[in-house]
């Protein structure tokens, strides 16, 4: 979230679209409601009618993968209508940049595409530069190629006839919410988007946020009190897991994982260090040598040194291009080459795609080791329906671990407050904390090594590994500090500007990222969560403070927020040019002519009005100013609607593009697609319910929350169950060409037929909490037998909200 | 004992229920429930209370756990009302926490092991586990590592072993997972943000 959950309450029109905020963050839309109670609009935009839908003002059906050609028309109405916040726009944002004259949009193709590999080289998408490197702007925002203009040409496609006949969504019904929504754009309103795995689990779901970004950045929403973009994460530490990225591509802190080609640490810190010309532009990213290297001497210590590049080649490489995420392992594994497998907290034969395919790979295992509380269907892998366990040949390990009221540590909620939880009680029998499983299973390697040597065995005997306590136990504190950073050496901090010298001893904390040193005198896990501890050691994530000086419910003394204790991201851009704020009612931070006051701002310089000091307010880009124009995407820098891998149509009405260009296909005989076919005619998309909790492996060993949710069904609406003969509470098979899943059918009048290019569309939709081994006696499965192995382009998050079934009676 | 604010509101919240309920006759369950409540009342009063935070959506609401001093067992968790985010209430997951607690039967409290071909899970204990695990990760590790790449580039990687979680542990345990799957050369590593 740029915001967090709290700052509902300030919205004045709060678009939930991808979410289904009461049935699955039922506490963050008592926020909601509390806008609502203000006054505050609030829209949802869904296949289905849900209980989010019955407590907003209106609810508007869209089919499921057509959320960009609904933004996209928003995005039109907008500037053909002049809604947007011109002052915003002008000065906050890339409108008035140049883009590069060999950049062009064909068909559906941007330039650079290669068809062979799926791909595109980005050497067009530029944006031109002057003779000292500035970028060139028009403050018109006339010129035909300056990204405003571009925009404007790009979604005048997205007309109300042809986004509603592709979305399904009536005419009426679009423009009833691009108005109340574009209403949002002037200086005294706050708009926000609530969205969850409703956009994430697309083809095209990096480029569904990207999309309302757009819309946000366009009416000046980002940045302020009751707006931003928010994504109603799904998981208890998912934000905190991604900070610490158990991520292919990313080390902790969002440093870059490395690739091949980059031999050495010079090489790799030119490549992610970004420069910018322009002296209004912070680029706080020009610090990231001194991230990265405080993150090596976290890892190696004394032993990462500046003559071994900090033990740099130490760290494994991905080959370039390749990619490493779930879908692709489960793809080695099937191949036979992946042959050990960690699997902690997670019941990955139930919640990866294609499940079928999965379990199949796993028989390719020699071992397999999980770590959880309860036993789950992935490590059970070995006798699953039709598995005969003779034959499997993997050693399985399971460990029992302890649950979270059992052990002591931090946890990051959605909206990036690191919040400290505190041991109640002891785990039963040989349960442990998975960090204590994690070190010990470490600790048993690390001195394999050390006694027998093995290839590249440096990174492995010198890590620090020191974490357990002198009885022998997970030493929480040691490795949260370890987090923080920490001084290795007596250390002076001179601030030029200030004109102060500050003296840190060594071993004392790291009191912010600031301080991290390039030179290896400082360690720092995650500079992100920097600052967590006070150089004194006071643990600021178990701060309890009720305080609201604001009275915005920014809480700026509970827990900590990252970074550095910001509670709204891009906070400067709340205010005009001279740091007055837009909205004076909703006070989120004013510059006083000296210092800013308020919420923690983006960066200490005075607003960009000062042209000497002051600073642009996105300071994370490398050009200061939001992306309108944005070609960090792999399918272009402006999103384009393209519709799902799976889907009832033969041709994209916008282009000829069906699907995502830049989206990986898998090709193993297990990876079938039937697209706009006969035999599966039906949308189908998943979901959760408030009673259970992702694959259902922690509730539904649950006898009260199991109670109220038994077993999987599929939701299908009045006019199809009518037309297929199917009756309420019938026991029917739900099939696609990957799979079967048998399921009670659920008759209803929330999923209505769509009217897409003319034709009836019918949607069904299945919860994705169950799987065959407990409760025992119900004949579930996971719905994932019936989801497709394909992924986002940036992402690759499956595409499990829009595939093709059919409905049958048994 | 002083009665702290939030104990005061579950105290009236019960007598309420309690009254609510008798008003419809003679109930004899909801007269018990009211004693019941009433009992757990006088125990949460004397309990230690520990706060932590809820383990399944992102939202982040705060917990208070009630456990006995005397056994050091955990016999009541609800809403903390002091929390800014959930102020006391909690969805349907949340208030069924206990479940979580070692009061649930299913809860694993061994380690398990599945021997190749195996049709049951064996106890163990953690030694036997901790060093054969070891083992298999160095032997599988040390066949398959690639030092250098089809065009010869340095990798120090390991594509043979995989490992994916956790988004619902803590912080800490996540960094250490990052870090460990990191020295030991791995490259698929995932978890759930991913789906």
């Amino acid at each position: 979230m740029t915001n967090h959950y709290c700052d509902l309450k300030n919205a004045d029109v709060i678009l939930i679209m991808g979410s289904n905020a009461a049935e699955h963050h039922p506490i963050a839309f008592k926020w909601i409601l509390r806008a609502k109670e203000k006054g505050a609009t609030i829209i949802h935009v869904d296949p289905r009618y849900t209980r989010t839908s019955a407590r907003c003002d209106f609810h508007v059906p869209l089919r499921s993968g057509t959320d960009i050609a609904f933004l996209g028309g928003m995005i039109n109405y907008i500037l053909e209508n002049n809604k947007y916040f011109k002052d915003y726009v002008l000065n906050y944002t890339n409108a008035s940049f140049i883009v590069g004259s060999d950049f062009s949009f064909n068909d559906g193709l941007f330039s650079g595409y290669d068809a062979k590999k799926r791909k595109y080289d980005k050497a067009t998408w530029v944006l031109e530069k002057d003779g000292s490197g500035i970028p060139k702007r028009d403050m018109t925002l006339t010129n035909p190629r300056s990204v405003f203009q571009m925009l404007k040409k790009h979604y005048s496609r997205y007309t109300l006839d042809k986004v509603s006949s592709i979305t399904g969504v009536s005419k009426e019904n679009l423009l009833k919410v691009y108005e109340i929504y574009a209403a949002t754009g002037v200086p005294d309103k706050a708009g926000t988007e609530c969205y969850a795995l409703g956009w994430t689990h697309h083809t095209t779901g990096s480029q569904n946020i990207r999309t309302m970004s757009i819309v946000q950045l366009l009416l000046g929403n980002m940045g302020i009190a009751g707006g931003g973009i928010n994504a109603l994460r799904g998981e208890p530490n998912v934000q905190g897991s991604t900070d610490h990225c158990i991520l292919y591509g990313n080390l902790p802190g969002y440093l870059k994982m490395l690739s091949a080609s980059l031999e050495s640490l010079d090489h790799y810190l030119e490549k992610y260090t970004p420069v910018s010309k322009d002296p209004q532009s912070a680029n706080y990213y020009s610090n990231y040598p001194k991230f990265f290297v405080s993150f090596l001497k976290s890892l190696w210590d004394d032993k990462s040194t500046k003559e071994n590049q900090f033990g740099y080649n130490w760290l494994p490489k991905m080959d370039d291009g390749k990619h490493y995420s779930t879908m692709h392992m489960f793809d080695a594994m099937y191949e036979g080459k992946v042959k050990g497998y960690f699997c902690i907290g997670a019941d990955t034969a139930v919640s990866t795609p294609n499940s079928n395919k999965v379990r199949k790979a796993m028989e390719n295992l020699d071992w397999l080791v999980g770590e959880n509380i309860f036993n789950n269907e992935t490590y059970e892998f070995w006798r699953g329906p039709g598995v005969d366990p003779a034959k499997i040949k993997t050693e399985c390990f399971l460990l029992p671990a302890a649950a979270t009221m059992e052990k002591e540590g931090s946890q990051s909620n959605s909206g990036r407050w690191v919040q400290w939880k505190y041991k109640a009680a002891e785990a039963p029998g040989d349960a442990l904390p998975v960090g204590e499983i994690e070190i010990k299973i470490m600790a048993e390697i690390k001195k394999l090594y050390e006694k027998e040597g093995g290839p590249n065995a440096e990174a492995i005997v010198n890590l620090k590994w020191d974490y357990l306590d002198s009885k022998g136990h997970f030493d929480v504190m040691k490795v949260a500090k370890r987090i923080n950073g920490v001084f290795l050496e007596d250390t002076v901090i001179e601030d030029k500007a200030k004109g102060t010298k500050t003296e840190f001893k060594k071993g004392q904390l790291v009191p912010g990222f600031g301080n991290l040193q390039l030179d290896g005198k400082t360690a720092c896990g995650n500079w992100c969560i920097s600052g967590s501890y006070t150089a004194d050691g006071i643990n600021k994530m178990a701060s309890r403070g009720k305080e609201d000086p604001t009275g915005l419910g920014l809480f700026p003394n509970w827990a900590f927020a990252w970074p550095v204790n910001r509670r709204i991201l891009y906070n400067r851009a709340s205010c005009d040019m001279n740091g007055k704020p837009y909205n004076p009612k909703r006070k989120l931070l004013e510059w006083t002519g000296e210092k800013w006051v308020g919420d923690v701002p983006d960066g200490p310089w005075p607003p960009q009005a000062d042209k000497e000091k002051g600073k642009y307010p996105f300071i994370m880009q490398k050009d200061g100013l939001g992306a309108l124009f944005g070609p960090g995407m792999a399918e272009g820098p402006f999103p384009e609607h393209y519709e799902p891998l799976e889907g009832p149509l033969t041709k994209n009405p916008l282009s000829g593009q069906l699907m995502n260009p830049a989206a990986e296909i898998f090709k193993s005989d297990m990876d079938k697609v039937a697209n706009a076919s006969e035999k599966f005619p039906y949308v189908c998309t998943t979901y959760s319910c408030t009673e259970h909790w992702c694959t259902g492996a922690l509730t539904r060993w649950q006898a009260w929350l199991l109670e109220m949710q038994p077993e999987l069904y599929v939701e299908i609406g009045d006019k199809l169950a009518k037309e297929k003969g199917i009756k309420n509470g019938e026991r029917i098979k739900v099939s696609s060409i990957r799979g079967e899943a048998p399921c009670i059918a659920m008759v209803t009048k929330r999923f209505k037929p769509f009217m897409v290019e003319g034709k009836e569309v019918h949607q069904v939709g299945m919860p994705f909490n169950y799987g065959w081994l407990f409760p025992k006696d119900s004949t579930s499965d996971s719905t994932n037998i019936l989801t497709p192995t394909v992924g986002d382009a940036n992402t690759f998050c499956p595409e499990y909200k829009a595939f093709m079934v059919n409905v049958e009676k048994l | 004992m002083q009665i702290t604010r939030r104990g005061f509101l579950t105290l009236t919240g019960a007598i309420g229920g309690g009254v609510a309920l008798s008003g419809f006759g003679l109930n004899l369950n909801a007269t018990r429930a009211y004693a019941d409540e009433l009992g757990k009342m006088d125990r949460i009063k004397v309990a230690k209370q520990v706060t932590t935070i809820c383990c399944y959506c992102s939202v982040g609401c705060g917990l208070v756990c009630s456990v006995d001093k005397a056994t050091g067992k955990i016999f009541n968790i609800e809403g903390d009302a002091d929390h800014p985010i959930n102020e006391g209430s909690l969805c349907a997951k949340g208030a069924g926490f206990f479940d979580l607690t070692e009061a649930n039967k299913h809860r694993l409290t061994k380690v398990l092991y599945r021997k190749p071909y195996g049709t049951e899970w064996e106890e163990k204990d953690w030694d036997f586990a901790l060093s054969r695990i070891a083992r298999l990760v160095k032997d599988t590790r040390d066949k398959n590592f690639t030092k250098t790449n089809a065009k010869g580039e340095l990798v120090n990687r390991c594509e043979a072993i995989g490992h994916y979680g956790s988004s619902n542990i803590d912080n800490e345990e996540c960094w250490l997972v990052s870090v460990k799957s990191r020295a030991l050369g791995l490259v698929y590593i995932d978890h759930q943000a991913r789906v």
